[in-house]
């Protein structure tokens, strides 16, 4: 068995790629939430979902164990935890940057829930050319946490991540 | 969710089966609809909202399973239940119809979900209000996504009006089976742990009449009400459905991906 601090442990996992969007990391999405150790010398890992159904999760859970394992833990635990629920507000500035790098438009404005009877969608800039003469083709996208947009100006399609 | 630390309240584990059983089913009438959408956005669109539906459903089965101290998984029970056991209400069973049928009965189920899960957050059991507000802004996208789709069609074309009415009218007789209280809700109500249905008539169906009026729709005046599912009670088409979604498990015990 291996003893590590804490930082040490979570600095083990953080980087783990979210498998449908490998640009980000669990960290940069926010889906990391603790890394503890146990009396029992093992090693606890909280992650939260992006969506109720979202199929990466077993994903993720696998690769966060074998990574502890690689650097010779044992006793490995990943939970899933639903409270608090995720929020796109989790996505780190540094994750922003590195979804519109990779031709996803980040997250904006407010999830429609919070919005009164009329739904008002802030403009989405396009992460190509960077126009914000954009418009939505479908709520739903390539993936549950994507919507589907085009740019008016460049005429791309791209893939915009929705508020949460 | 942990399940060491889950008190047994067979009670708690009944409701989170009604609940978790109309996701599931929801999810697996909708998941027709994949490589048969009328256009490609609309199909990534019902993938999508089935997947959040299924997503809801392993939450709350698995919640069930511990809740009613059997120990049943999530496959357990979605896999190796027969009909008379799923507690889903009558609504999500139903065959699809064209794309107005479904169009309707999703829009009003996750117009029922929505004021459903926004009360559930305040829930006393602290794992269902988790799965509440998770599942809270998923079905804020459906009821958004289905309404926008049930104005269109109903202001669209003469056709399309005359299809989506009668998508509308067809389901409509499902509908009252979702505001139906009895005294398993009534008690979890009491106790702040469940939302009883019979409020949620009202919230729920001012919206739903919001929608039909801008899409010039009529609310449909049923001559009966159909009921039964959360006894146990289901239609005709519960049994190809459930065998549609059991057959792989049954037949191949123990399969993996």
């Amino acid at each position: 068995m291996v003893t590590t601090t804490a930082q040490s442990l979570r600095d083990l996992v953080a980087d783990v790629p979210d498998p449908e969007i490998p640009v980000l990391t669990i960290e940069d999405l926010g889906i990391l939430r603790d890394v503890r150790s146990t009396p029992d010398g093992g090693i606890e890992v909280d992650i939260t979902p992006t969506y109720s159904g979202c199929p990466a999760m077993d994903a993720i859970r696998d690769d966060i164990t074998q990574r502890l394992v690689d650097a010779g833990h044992e006793r490995i635990r990943v939970r899933l935890i639903l409270a608090p629920a995720w929020t796109t507000g989790w996505i780190s500035d540094d994750g922003r940057r590195k979804l519109a790098e990779f031709g996803i438009a980040p997250p904006s404005g407010a999830a429609p829930h919070r919005s009164g009877p009329v739904t008002l969608t802030l403009s989405v800039r396009c992460p190509r050319c960077g126009s914000p003469d954009t418009r939505e083709l479908s709520r739903f996208g390539s993936t549950a946490c994507k919507a589907l947009w085009r740019c008016n100006q460049c005429r791309e399609p791209f893939d915009h991540f929705k508020a949460l | 969710m942990s399940s060491s630390e889950t008190a047994v309240d067979t009670r708690v584990g009944q409701y989170a089966l009604r609940l978790g059983d109309d996701a599931l089913v929801l999810a697996q009438r909708t998941g027709e609809w994949i490589a048969m959408a009328p256009e490609l956005e609309e199909d990534l669109a019902l993938g999508n909202l089935a997947l959040d539906l299924l997503g809801q459903a392993r939450s709350l089965l698995t919640y069930a399973g511990q809740a009613d101290g059997s120990g049943r998984s999530e496959d357990d029970l979605a896999y190796f239940r027969d009909e008379r056991e799923f507690r889903n209400c009558q609504l999500v069973e139903l065959a699809n119809g064209n794309f107005g049928a479904t169009m309707a009965r999703l829009f009003v189920f996750a117009s029922y979900q929505y004021e459903l899960y926004s009360r559930l957050v305040d829930s006393a059991d602290q794992t269902l209000a988790a799965i509440a507000a998770k599942a809270l802004k998923e079905v804020a996208y459906h009821r958004d996504h289905t309404g926008a789709w049930v104005i269109r069609l109903g202001d669209g074309t003469e056709e399309s009006h005359l299809r989506m009415q009668a998508g509308l009218d067809a389901i409509w007789p499902y509908v009252r089976e979702l505001f139906e209280s009895d005294d398993l809700v009534t008690e979890l109500a009491a106790a702040g742990i469940a939302v009883d249905p019979a409020d949620l008539d009202g919230p729920t169906l001012t919206h739903v009449r919001a929608v039909l009026h801008e899409a010039t729709l009529d609310e449909p005046e049923a001559a009966s009400h159909h009921s039964g599912g959360r006894r146990g009670i289901h239609t005709e088409q519960m049994g190809y459905l459930l065998a549609e979604l059991q057959h792989l498990a049954r037949s191949h015990p123990g399969a993996q991906w």
